[in-house]
């Protein structure tokens, strides 16, 4: 449905996106993750056709951005990251305004507005001036006029961002449903965000692709070997030396302490589970067993080791140019 | 089409939302008033002048009362057209509408000209307010429509120049106060322009008189249709748009 290939946008001497390739299948949600300026934004902004990129091809629900652009736009729905509101609008007069100018047919206008102030919910603001929405209706309304001529592709720049958390979870929920009967790119630098509404990441920093692949495939690359977290009241006496003597167990090292309470973090040999054995240690030795699970590593880690990583390898890259 | 239409509908709309349409249009019938009241005393005055001396030929009403009026108004469209436009594309952009609008399976040169023609309709309805005062004349006097048409017609094109200029001048900047201003200036220069050649003669008095806005309006007033200055007006708003649309569209590259 999307497809982007090696785009590049320059600013003068100034690169925002680099060499940018990905896919997006009909029905699918992307993620687009990455740290402020990673060139989230420019990126959107290119394939809904506010700006033309430097180099590389973007084709849009079958059209080429750049060659055929009111076909592509007539397919796209794009909800900036303010939504642009005409202050001195009620919100159906809004609506009534884009709906012409996105090209919806007269004789269904009044139906597709119906429909869209349903769905984002914003039937009881109808009459209501945009100046005076609050921030999460003016979010909605930013959406219902993405929505208005019932787009094949939706692109939202930071949709929850300011939301307070209930309009944060309304949201996503509403996102989520629209997934199916339209494709839609999001892209936040909030991470939970990612692994509750999206299928697919696109991890990206400094205008580079980092990685692609979904949530739960990109938490388990990084596991690598297990790590347990384990709690016991073990009296005083020193747990550590009799659990770091189990087979199995790799490395010991103590987390955090609260009276007795000592906790542990227990690193174990590649695929082995340990649980049972750090359990029964434990209960042999009359020690209390407070707490046991397994340390995940979180998106927000891989998402840290991979921006992280990228800026550590362009370094060196950054120094040379300076040089020279 | 349509689309310009539904964008011209949305600024004209917008005008009469804000302030601005009634205190550009308050202000200027006002000022218009008081004009249309002062060469009206003059006029009766000469008149009454012109009957104790017992001579036989009427004083023209066209031409000693509606031509310094029209003369006036022209200034007043220097300060009063800058308004109309100032927010024209400095508010899209302040607020990102912009991105909606250039995000829309709309052409540029759709929305440049909605926008043109939303200004140019709020700026003939200010102009239609003072068909009253032109009314009244006709219900007391006995004054010549032919040459009111043509002066009405002038200004509408004088106007459309200025606002396609200011348009342009709005595509430049976010501020609505820098977009009023460099408008005004630049409408002052293109009318003073013709100072210029008053120190010399010849080719360059011909140039800058042609350049200056306002000497093309002479002929309307005296109620002639000269194609000349017709086609100036016209490839003067012309330019003005296009330049409005080049703008626009370099301010997608610099992002």
């Amino acid at each position: 449905m999307i497809e982007v290939q090696h785009l590049t946008k320059r600013y003068g001497p100034f690169t925002a996106v680099n060499d940018l390739s990905f896919r997006v299948e009909r029905g699918e949600i992307l993620g687009f993750l990455g740290p402020n300026g990673a060139g989230k934004t420019t990126t959107m902004r290119i394939l809904t056709g506010y700006m033309p990129a430097t180099e590389g091809q973007a084709v849009v629900a079958g059209y080429n951005v750049f060659e055929q652009p009111l076909e592509a736009k007539r397919r796209t729905g794009y909800l900036p990251e303010t939504p642009p509101l005409y202050p001195d609008m009620t919100v159906r007069d809004y609506l009534t305004f884009v709906s012409k100018i996105k090209g919806v047919p007269s004789a269904d206008r009044t139906q597709r507005i119906k429909t869209v102030m349903e769905k984002t919910r914003i039937d009881d603001m109808a009459a209501r001036l945009c100046s005076r929405l609050s921030k999460g209706y003016k979010q909605r309304v930013g959406l219902a006029q993405a929505l208005i001529h019932n787009p094949d592709v939706l692109i939202l720049d930071e949709p929850t961002a300011g939301l307070d958390p209930k309009q944060i979870i309304e949201t996503r929920k509403l996102i989520t449903e629209l997934a199916g009967d339209h494709t839609i790119v999001l892209s936040t630098h909030i991470l939970p965000e990612v692994s509750q509404t999206c299928q697919r990441v696109v991890i990206i920093a400094k205008g580079r692709v980092v990685a692609v692949d979904t949530p739960d495939n990109l938490t388990a690359h990084l596991r690598g070997n297990e790590t347990m977290y384990l709690q016991v009241d073990a009296d005083g006496a020193d747990a550590a030396v009799a659990l770091s003597r189990l087979s199995g167990v790799s490395r010991v090292e103590e987390a955090d302490r609260r009276g007795n309470a000592i906790g542990y973090e227990v690193v174990s040999e590649q695929g082995r589970d340990i649980r049972r054995e750090l359990s029964n240690t434990v209960v042999s030795n009359g020690w209390g067993l407070l707490e046991l699970r397994p340390m995940r590593a979180s998106l927000e880690e891989v998402f840290l080791s991979l921006t992280t990583e990228e800026a550590a390898a362009s370094a060196p890259a950054g120094e040379e140019t300076e040089h020279a | 089409m349509r689309n310009t239409f539904a964008i011209a509908g949305k600024e004209l709309r917008s005008y009469f939302a804000s302030p601005i349409a009634y205190i550009v249009i308050g202000l200027f019938v006002l000022l218009y008033g008081v004009f249309y009241w002062l060469y009206l005393q003059s006029f009766l005055r000469e008149a009454l002048n012109l009957g104790q001396y017992g001579t036989q030929q009427a004083l023209n009403i066209n031409q000693h009362m509606l031509r310094p009026i029209v003369q006036n108004v022209t200034v007043l469209l220097l300060f009063v057209l800058p308004a109309m436009t100032m927010r024209a594309y400095a508010e899209e952009r302040r607020s990102g509408t912009i991105e909606l609008l250039l995000t829309s399976p709309i052409t540029d040169l759709e929305i440049v000209v909605g926008k043109f023609l939303g200004a140019l309709g709020l700026y003939v309805v200010m102009l239609s307010v003072t068909l009253i005062h032109i009314a009244i004349l006709f219900w007391y006097g006995d004054p010549e429509w032919k040459p009111i048409a043509t002066m009405y017609l002038g200004l509408v094109l004088l106007g459309g120049s200025f606002l396609s200029i200011g348009l342009f001048i709005s595509t430049l900047t976010t501020n609505q106060i820098v977009a009023y201003i460099g408008s005004f200036s630049l409408f002052l220069l293109m009318w003073i322009v013709s100072w210029f050649g008053s120190f010399t003669t010849g080719f360059w008095t011909d140039l800058t008189s042609y350049l200056s806005i306002i000497e093309h309006l002479d002929d309307f007033n005296k109620g002639v249709i000269d194609t000349t200055h017709v086609i100036y007006y016209l490839s003067l708003i012309t330019f003005g748009l296009f330049l409005t649309a080049k703008s626009v569209d370099t301010e997608r590259w610099r992002g």
